[in-house]
């Protein structure tokens, strides 16, 4: 069998070798039996089937996470979840549709209940029901993505992409996507090499067995031969080397060739990101997104469960400043049961602050758990999507209305600095408006309002370009309006980490940029060699 | 002499009954309800909670039936135990309470 190369686009550096595992979307019905024995055997081996899934995925993870689906686990094996399933398939129900019958009554329990916890748990038995219902139709799920193997699909989901194992190496080649995507954007922070647009993945017979991944160039070779494996394989030895060389120079502060101080922060999108990591390759942290908190499709997370993730991440930091993002939901980020299907344009509807501030109960979860965990470290709190004062101002009087409740309870809490993003041109134009105690530039967003090139359509990916002087000049006018106003200014989108901007972004007066941790080394290579 | 166990006989144990108030911060909900049910579990003894003195009473043993109740911060849960190991088994489910799961 002749290699095949594709050549697409790079959207997360790195060279990677493994197992290939295709993704596909297709729904296979399922054909059920006229025998209600069988019926009930086969919910049987489907529910004890999401069992050992769910099991399998606890392994790679810890915390909060992993004690819900420790809870998914606890009820499967529980006999009286199905047994008003097995009930009505002894009647001659049919298997599926048994199941669903019977766990829409146990959902409608929960989202009947007077409690905000026991109504939020709804989503975990949804869950439950959709696997098993996966399991009974025999389509295969996300999670049986093995670690290190090259995922090959149409498309990949930011929830996919969470819900695999991206510790022991792998990749991602895409036929569609985009490298501004947000799934890019976490295969950056998690150093998963990905390739996107590779056109139709088309094979003749059999699928592909092996795939070499090259995340710097854009192109994917299938079923490479021996000569070809040998030379990818040298250069990923060579890519090594450089990097743990890079690695050695990263723990020192950054400076410019002419001597400024340059401060870099981190972008996380987990705590797990922060694995393995020296707080002292940083600054601080720049960017915590919490979507992460809200996209396990394991209902809303409580004020206790994001408390203790807000405050691990500040117990890591050790005094560094760390600034965490309010919940940035809509756009290319839909949460299920919080952003609102079927808007026209998602980029330019409820979305980001948008949406906190049209879903108070939520959104005030966050702000106490933010409070909260304000006494642990230098906590700066960032509000998403703010196009005008108005909405800076109703999340102020929000956070100190929820930090007032606090105190009065008695409860440990400190009222966190409260920050914007700009990434709407609206709001860079009229930074100086805001009574925000910082600036962080979202880059990404800003160049796509500003450019009016969406980041995850691939055919206008060229218009999508954070270095037009469009955009450069309004974050330069950010910058202008912080300095008049002594207040901080940083940039956290991915032209913080484009190394070939550095220079144009220091020219602005930037003096803090926010990166992937994998970024860190490069960029402050990139500093040192600016100069004035 | 009338034995009052006599009539008994398939029961040898007198049901243990307490209560303790749910003090953890959200109530009987899904960590608290797995630690309770896993708890439970390592008794031989048949293990009942309700919200009432008098009932209804759900296995204390399975995490669905227990997530059915639904008892909030502040409720009194009720425990009815009988068998051997009844006395451990009070014991362990009210220290877990009292503990408030130890998430309080």
């Amino acid at each position: 069998m002749a290699e095949i190369h594709l050549i697409g686009r790079a959207a997360s550096p790195g060279l990677a070798i493994g197992p290939v595992t295709m993704l596909t979307a297709a729904v296979v019905r399922r054909a059920a039996s006229d025998d209600p024995a069988q019926e009930a055997a086969a919910l049987r081996a489907a529910i004890e089937g999401a069992r050992a899934e769910i099991a399998e995925q606890i392994k790679t993870i810890q915390g909060e996470v992993a004690d819900i689906l420790e809870f998914q686990v606890a009820m499967l094996e529980d006999d009286a979840l199905a047994d008003a399933a097995y009930e009505v398939i002894s009647e001659g129900i049919t298997a599926h549709h048994a199941w669903r019958l019977a766990l829409d009554v146990e959902i409608a329990g929960y989202r009947a209940a007077e409690d905000e916890y026991f109504r939020a748990r709804a989503a975990d038995i949804v869950d439950i029901r959709d696997r098993v219902l996966a399991h009974l139709s025999g389509v295969d799920t996300v999670a049986r993505i093995t670690g290190g193997s090259i995922v090959a699909a149409d498309d990949i989901t930011p929830s996919a992409f969470l819900a695999a194992d991206w510790s022991h190496g792998g990749a991602i080649a895409l036929a569609g996507g985009s490298p501004s995507s947000h799934v890019a954007m976490l295969a950056r922070a998690r150093g998963a090499p990905m390739v996107v647009g590779l056109g139709p993945l088309s094979w003749n017979g059999q699928p592909p067995a092996l795939a070499l991944v090259d995340g710097d160039a854009g192109s994917v070779i299938f079923d490479p031969e021996p000569e070809t494996r040998r030379l990818f394989e040298q250069r990923m030895a060579a890519a090594n080397a450089a990097l743990a060389a890079a690695e050695s120079a990263r723990l020192a502060p950054a400076y410019t060739a002419d001597g400024r101080r340059i401060a870099v922060l981190l972008n996380i999108a987990a705590p797990e990101d922060l694995a393995g990591l020296d707080p002292a390759i940083c600054d601080g942290i720049g960017l915590v997104r919490t979507e992460f908190l809200f996209e396990t499709s394991l209902g809303l997370p409580d004020e206790d469960t994001q408390y203790a993730v807000y405050r691990r991440i500040l117990d890591w930091a050790q005094g560094r400043p760390v600034t965490i993002r309010t919940l940035d939901a809509g756009g290319d980020k839909p949460i299920k049961g919080l952003t609102i299907d079927g808007e026209s344009n998602p980029f330019l509807g409820l979305r980001g602050i948008r949406l906190s501030l049209a879903r108070p109960e939520v959104f005030r979860v966050q702000l106490r758990a933010l409070s909260r965990a304000a006494v642990h470290g230098v906590l700066k709190v960032m509000l998403p999507m703010i196009a005008v004062p108005g909405e800076f101002d109703r999340a102020g009087v929000m956070l100190d209305a929820e930090f007032a409740a606090l105190r009065a309870e008695g409860t440990a809490c400190a009222r966190p600095p409260l920050g914007i993003m700009i990434e709407v041109p609206a709001a860079a134009l009229c930074a100086e408006d805001f009574d925000a105690a910082f600036y962080s530039i979202g880059s990404n967003d800003l160049t796509q309002y500003t450019m009016a090139a969406a980041r995850d359509i691939g055919s206008v990916a060229d218009l999508n370009d954070a270095g037009h002087p469009a955009v450069l000049t309004l974050i330069a006018r950010t910058v202008e309006a912080a300095r008049k106003l002594d207040v901080e200014v940083s940039l956290c989108g991915d032209a913080a980490a484009d190394t070939r901007l550095t220079k144009a972004l220091l020219a602005t007066g930037l003096t803090s940029l926010s990166v992937a941790p994998v970024a860190v080394a490069r960029l402050k290579a990139a500093i040192a060699k600016v100069g004035s | 002499m009338h034995d009052v166990n006599a009539s008994r006989a398939s029961n040898a144990f007198v049901p243990l009954m307490a209560s303790a108030v749910l003090v953890n911060a959200v109530g009987l909900h899904a960590r608290p309800s797995v630690k309770l049910t896993q708890c439970a579990k390592r008794f031989a003894a048949k293990i009942e909670l309700a919200l009432a003195p008098d009932g209804p009473w759900t296995d204390a043993k399975s995490p669905v039936k227990v997530m059915r109740v639904k008892a909030p911060q502040g409720a009194t849960l009720h425990f009815r135990i009988t068998g051997p190991d009844g006395t451990a088994a009070l014991a362990a489910v009210l220290a877990l309470v009292h503990d408030g799961f130890g998430e309080a």
